[in-house]
Parts: C-alpha cells; sequence; structure tokens
C-alpha cells in the first residue's frame, strides 16, 4: 500500500528516481568542470565574473535537485523505472527518422523528401490506407508549398537538383 | 486620440491584414485539435516570421495565442478533452451540457465569454496604457533585474508540490544561456572546445525540441482514439443573450484574468482557479458547478481570454516574459532590432497601442468565424493522434533547419525532444527551463549593469520600485515557506492517522496484551511474582 508521502507525490513514480539521479549526476559533473571550462578575471567585480552565472546555475540544479531526489519516497530503483527507460528508449527511433529527414534533404531537396518521408512515417505508423496515404502526400506537398514557395523560409535547395535543365533548376531551388 | 489613430495607421496594411486573418483562423484550428496547442504552433512557425515585418510577425504570433484558446473549447466542450491546456477547467461544466444535450448552448456561451474576456482586456490595458508609460521609465537596472528573478520564482512556487524540481530545471535554463562566448570579456563558457558551441544554444532550438518535437513523440507513441461528436443543432448567438444575464461574474472574471496575465509566471490557471470559485461561492446553485453549471463555463473562459493581452505587459513595458509563449514572441523582437522595455513604452506607443488594437480586431474576426464555421471546424477533432505526430514531426524541421540550416541544430533539439519527452512523462514543467534560459540572460546583464553603481549591499534596494520589488520577493518566499510547512503539517498528520492501530476500544485491548507479553509485562509479572513469593513465605 503506498505511503502518504508517495500518495501525495505529484506525477507518477515510474522513472522519478532514474531521472532526478540522472540530472544530479550531470550537474556535479558539470561543476566539477567548471575551473576548466569559465575563466576568473581579475580586477572584476564578484557579479561580473564569466564563472559567476555557470556557478550560480550548477549551484542551484545541484541544491534544488539534490534536494528534490533526498524528498523522493523512494530509495530503490524498482522494475517499473528500468521499464520507464526502456519507454525513453523507444522515442529513439523517431529522433532516427528525425535526423535521417534532415540529412537527406540537402542532397535529395526538400520537396522530394518530404513527398518521401511523410508517407513512409505514416506508413510506420499503420496509416495503410488510401485515404491517409493520400492525406499524408498532400500534407507534404502543402507543406512545401506554403513554408517554401510562399513564406520563402531558408532551406537550401537539394544538391540533386543542380542536374536539372536552366530554368528549372532555379525555380526547383527557390521553392522546391 | 491621435495615438489610436497613428496606431490604425500601422494596422492599415495588406499584409497585417492577411496575417490577421491567419493568425485567427489558423490559431482556432490549432485549438481545435487535441495535443498540438499554440506553444508548439508558435515555435514552429517563429523561424518563419523573422522575414516579415515586426508587427506582421507579432500579429501572426498573438493570433495564435489569442485565438487558440476559444478553438480549445471546442473539443473541451464536444469530447470532454481540452484543445489546449488551460481550457481544462472548461469540460467541467462544457462537456456535462453536451452530455444533456446542449452542445450548441455550451459552445455559444464559451465563445460568447471568450469574446467577452478578450475585449474587455485589451480596452482595460488600452486605457491604462498611458499610465504604464508613466510607470516603465521608473525601471531601471536593479528593478529589471528584480523583476526578472521575481518572474522566475513565481514561475517556480506555482508548481505546487514541484516546486523544487521546477527551480532546478529553471536553473537548468539558467546555465544553458551560459554556454557559449561570454559577450563581455570575451571567453568560452562550457565550450568543450566544440565550435558548434561557440555560439551558444539558440532558444528557439530548446523551445521547438521541448515543445514541438516532445509532442510530436508522446503523439507517435500515443495510440488513436475513436472520437464521437455530438450532432450541432439550433443558433449559435443564444450564448450572448445568457452572458448578458451575467454581468457581474463576467467583468469580474475578466478582472481575474488581466490582473493574474499581467503579472509573470502565474498566468491562466491562476486566474480561472480565482474566477471560478468566486462564481460558485457567489452563485446562487453552486450545486451545478461541475454539473453544466453556465455561470461556471462563462468564469473559465472569460478569465483564460483575457490573459493572452495582459500578459503582453510585462514583455512590451519591462521586457520581462511571463510565460513560455511570450518568451518565444520576445525572440522576434530582439531578431528585428525592436528592444522592449521602458523606452519601446517611451518612443514607440503607438507600435504598443497597434499591438492592442490588432488584438481586439483579432477577437472580432475570431468569434465572426466561429459564429459561422463550428459546424465544419468540429471535423478537425477527429485527426487520429498519430498522424497528428507525423504532421508536427515535418514541421518541427521547418522550424529548426531554417534558422541557420543546421544539422547539428536538429541534433541538438532532437535532444531537447527527447528531454522534453522525459518530462511529459514524469508531468515534470518544461516551462521552467524556457523562462531560466530567458530570464537567465536579462538577469545577467541587468546585474552586471546595476552592480558598476552600487557600492553597499543596501543601496540596490534605496530606489522605491526596487524596494516594493525586493519585498514583494521576500513576501513570495515566505508565504511559499509558510505553505510549505503547512503542506508538512498536514502530511505528518495523515502519516499519524494512517499509521496508528485501530483506537476501538477490542483494538486497544489487544494492543494492551500485547504489551504486557513483551518487555513491560515481563517486569510487571516478575514484580508481581516476587511480591506473591514474600507473601507466601510470610506462612
Amino acid at each position: 500500500m503506498p505511503s502518504e508521502r508517495e500518495h501525495r507525490f505529484v506525477g507518477p513514480r515510474r522513472g522519478q528516481l532514474v531521472f532526478a539521479l540522472a540530472f544530479v549526476a550531470i550537474a556535479v559533473l558539470l561543476l566539477s568542470q567548471i575551473t576548466s571550462q569559465t575563466r576568473w578575471v581579475e580586477k572584476t567585480k564578484f557579479v561580473a565574473q564569466p564563472r559567476f552565472w555557470p556557478a550560480v546555475a550548477l549551484g542551484g540544479m545541484i541544491l534544488m535537485g539534490g534536494l528534490h531526489l533526498y524528498l523522493l519516497p523512494w530509495r530503490r530503483v524498482s522494475r517499473q523505472d528500468m521499464g520507464e527507460v526502456r519507454n525513453w528508449g523507444r522515442v529513439l527511433e523517431y529522433a532516427l527518422w528525425f535526423m535521417g529527414y534532415v540529412l537527406a534533404v540537402p542532397v535529395l531537396g526538400y520537396l522530394p523528401v518530404t513527398l518521401a518521408f511523410v508517407p513512409a512515417l505514416s506508413w510506420r505508423m499503420g496509416y495503410r490506407g488510401r485515404l491517409m496515404m493520400g492525406l499524408s502526400l498532400g500534407f507534404a506537398l502543402l507543406t512545401v508549398v506554403l513554408f517554401k514557395g510562399l513564406l520563402s523560409v531558408k532551406i537550401p535547395g537539394g544538391a540533386i537538383y543542380e542536374y536539372l535543365p536552366g530554368a528549372l533548376r532555379s525555380f526547383f531551388i527557390l521553392y522546391l | 486620440m491621435d495615438l489610436i489613430l497613428s496606431a490604425l495607421d500601422i494596422l492599415m496594411r495588406w499584409d497585417v491584414a492577411l496575417a490577421l486573418l491567419a493568425g485567427s483562423i489558423g490559431g482556432v484550428l490549432i485549438g481545435a485539435i487535441p495535443g498540438v496547442g499554440p506553444a508548439v504552433a508558435i515555435a514552429i512557425l517563429l523561424p518563419a516570421t523573422f522575414s516579415m515585418d515586426p508587427i506582421v510577425g507579432l500579429t501572426v504570433l498573438l493570433g495564435i495565442y489569442g485565438s487558440s484558446m476559444y478553438g480549445g473549447a471546442i473539443p473541451a466542450i464536444l469530447i470532454n478533452t481540452p484543445g489546449t491546456a488551460v481550457n481544462a477547467l472548461t469540460t467541467y461544466d462544457g462537456y456535462p451540457m453536451t452530455a444533456r444535450g446542449e452542445p450548441q448552448r455550451a459552445l455559444s456561451l464559451a465563445y460568447s465569454a471568450s469574446f467577452f474576456g478578450g475585449v474587455f482586456s485589451v480596452v482595460c490595458l488600452i486605457l491604462f496604457a498611458p499610465l504604464l508609460a508613466k510607470v516603465a521609465p521608473l525601471f531601471g537596472s536593479r528593478e529589471i533585474f528584480l523583476a526578472a528573478l521575481l518572474g522566475l520564482i513565481l514561475v517556480v512556487v506555482a508548481h505546487r508540490g514541484q516546486a523544487l524540481i521546477a527551480g532546478a530545471l529553471a536553473a537548468f535554463g539558467i546555465f544553458i544561456q551560459t554556454i557559449g562566448l561570454e559577450p563581455v570579456k570575451y571567453s568560452q563558457r562550457y565550450t568543450f572546445d566544440q565550435d558548434f558551441l561557440g555560439s551558444g544554444i539558440n532558444l528557439i532550438v530548446v523551445v521547438l525540441g521541448l515543445f514541438a518535437l516532445s509532442q510530436a513523440f508522446v503523439l507517435l507513441m500515443d495510440e488513436d482514439e475513436k472520437v464521437h461528436i455530438t450532432k450541432l443543432r439550433g443558433g449559435m448567438f443564444q450564448g450572448m443573450r445568457e452572458l448578458a444575464r451575467h454581468p457581474r461574474i463576467a467583468s469580474v472574471s475578466a478582472s481575474f484574468g488581466v490582473l493574474m496575465g499581467m503579472i509573470p509566471g502565474v498566468g491562466e490557471f491562476t486566474a480561472q482557479f480565482m474566477s471560478y470559485t468566486y462564481a460558485q461561492k457567489t452563485s446562487k446553485r453552486p450545486q451545478d458547478f461541475g454539473n453544466g453549471s453556465s455561470e461556471g463555463l462563462i468564469a473559465a473562459e472569460t478569465a483564460n481570454n483575457a490573459v493572452p493581452a495582459a500578459a503582453m505587459v510585462p514583455l512590451l513595458a519591462l521586457g520581462i516574459p511571463g510565460e513560455a509563449l511570450t518568451a518565444m514572441m520576445l525572440s522576434v523582437f530582439y531578431v528585428h532590432n525592436v528592444v522592449p522595455g521602458p523606452a519601446l513604452f517611451q518612443n514607440r506607443m503607438d507600435f504598443v497601442v497597434a499591438l492592442y488594437l490588432a488584438l481586439l480586431i483579432l477577437n472580432v474576426l475570431v468569434l465572426l468565424f466561429l459564429l459561422v464555421a463550428t459546424k465544419s471546424l468540429i471535423q478537425v477533432v477527429k485527426i487520429p493522434n498519430r498522424f497528428l505526430g507525423v504532421c508536427i514531426l515535418t514541421l518541427s524541421f521547418v522550424g529548426v533547419y531554417s534558422l541557420r540550416n543546421s544539422a547539428t541544430d536538429c541534433v541538438m533539439a532532437a535532444a531537447f525532444g527527447l528531454l522534453g519527452y522525459i518530462l511529459k512523462r514524469l508531468k515534470l514543467p518544461a516551462v521552467p527551463i524556457i523562462l531560466g534560459m530567458v530570464l537567465g540572460g536579462i538577469m545577467e546583464v541587468k546585474l552586471r549593469a546595476a552592480m558598476a553603481r552600487v557600492k553597499q549591499p543596501f543601496d540596490f534596494i534605496d530606489r522605491p520600485v526596487a524596494f516594493i520589488l525586493f519585498l514583494i520577493i521576500v513576501i513570495v518566499l515566505v508565504a511559499h515557506a509558510i505553505r510549505v510547512l503547512k503542506d508538512r503539517k498536514e502530511r505528518k498528520e495523515a502519516e499519524w492517522q494512517t499509521k496508528t492501530s485501530s483506537t476501538n476500544f477490542g483494538g486497544l485491548m489487544l494492543r494492551r496484551k500485547g504489551s504486557f507479553l513483551k518487555g513491560r509485562g515481563k517486569q510487571v509479572r516478575a514484580r508481581h511474582s516476587k511480591l506473591l513469593r514474600r507473601l507466601t513465605d510470610l506462612f
């Protein structure tokens, strides 16, 4: 039966201890590097030292993160905690999809990659019907036309566009 | 009057009109889709607005901010799922109305209340603008430092039960903004000799990671839900008439929204909570609250829509954002070299009033759009969750990559996305990180400037505004400490009540028997047997 302290804790139990431990450990590690990663300047006021604000921030992270860790109602990493860490790991798949998209755009061009990426990820998520495939293609096209064609956001043309003939090449580089 | 005319002159442009239309309709759509929310949309659109004029870019973002709450009421009322986080209270009375067959009435009332809240706050602030213009110049470096510190403290203590970790995350935000080249002494801080860290970590990369990418990850990992929407019948104008029957609740709730919106770090939730409590306590039918009370719905919707205009006050007058959305807008100002703060109120008052007028027009546009298009609009609620995740992931690319065309930025955004996902899973707040980044930067600059003229510690608070701010900080901290001690006492009492064994007579006797069988009992029995032996020896 959960204790009163567990009962009053805001948020789920799973993963809290692992997160708090990792947070404090990283903060301690960063603070241990403060002398090599920041400079102390002679004849400069204490609050104007380049080291002052990193020290305040890391001190705050350790103090408040440490107190949070100390006041957590759990002291041992449970099976649920490890399950939660595995759940965090599963998100890496989508981070990799995102990075794949990022790396492909400068090579293959924004329009072709988006037209391939959105339906492919939709397929991966289980939307395999004609309607959803059509919707994902429509969304991909709309995104490119709106952002690159109309709003002219800064996304470079793909290296592959260089092989296109003259006028088409500049049109693709500028708008697609 | 001249001020309003020159403000209207700024707005009389086709691109501003288009921005108003796009912002208002886009905001309603985004608000109506549960799982997207204005923070995600603003984060994605932020880099796209950099190429626009400041007034155009800000109008789009303000449009999304101001109108998303109108849209957020739709799923809150129809399917009991708030479209944006601040519409959570709308579900209390909105959904029970739908359940008893009055969805049209609930929607119409929510729109009318939101409209009243929005217009009320803008009118209040236009009227107060000259007064603000007089107060704003009283804020020098030390006052702005103290106001930023107060904002940060308020954000941290607002997370009841999570203040320590919220504080630690705010400190993490301050740390992130210190990474890179220090601008005064030109020394590197925490760059680990990596070139990509030399220019620091961009706020937009962090915002996109923590809000947009993390939300995409949440949706992609989620399951799709089947949504059943009730058909709407009847007119949309009945809400106006019903709102007119509760002028007191509407005006008090809007006033709460304006006041709470102006205080950094407090925002919609406190305003809603106070309005709802006030409405319930003064109502003739308090038992209806939570079961489809029109007064409850008015209180919730009026208060939350009065906040956006008021939240612009600390941003414009002092350059201090009170929450994540205004923190994002601050970067639009910086990109265009328009520095919000006392000088903006003194020199560009027409620009400030133009922003408020844009918000006013926006409210009218949104109301008209909703009155006409609600029946078609509710279909967006049906978009499956994971497909939304795919869309947000695709759009996040535009936001991050268009910033500097840097794959490193995208890696960092993905890392912050993962952090945001973990925070969402653990129900920990991400907003303190953003505010720590923004306010930490302001505090560093202002403290350095302020300390140049301070010889003794008390000189720092020798000006009236600085002293008042310092006093407020002390009061907030003391009040928080008292609340923590009170919570601790309550917890101890609850622990005592649950830990102690049964207090009935049978239980008491059982424990008495137990005690007799152990230590003390042994001593008593030994004494008794000794006395008994002496007594028997006598005979």
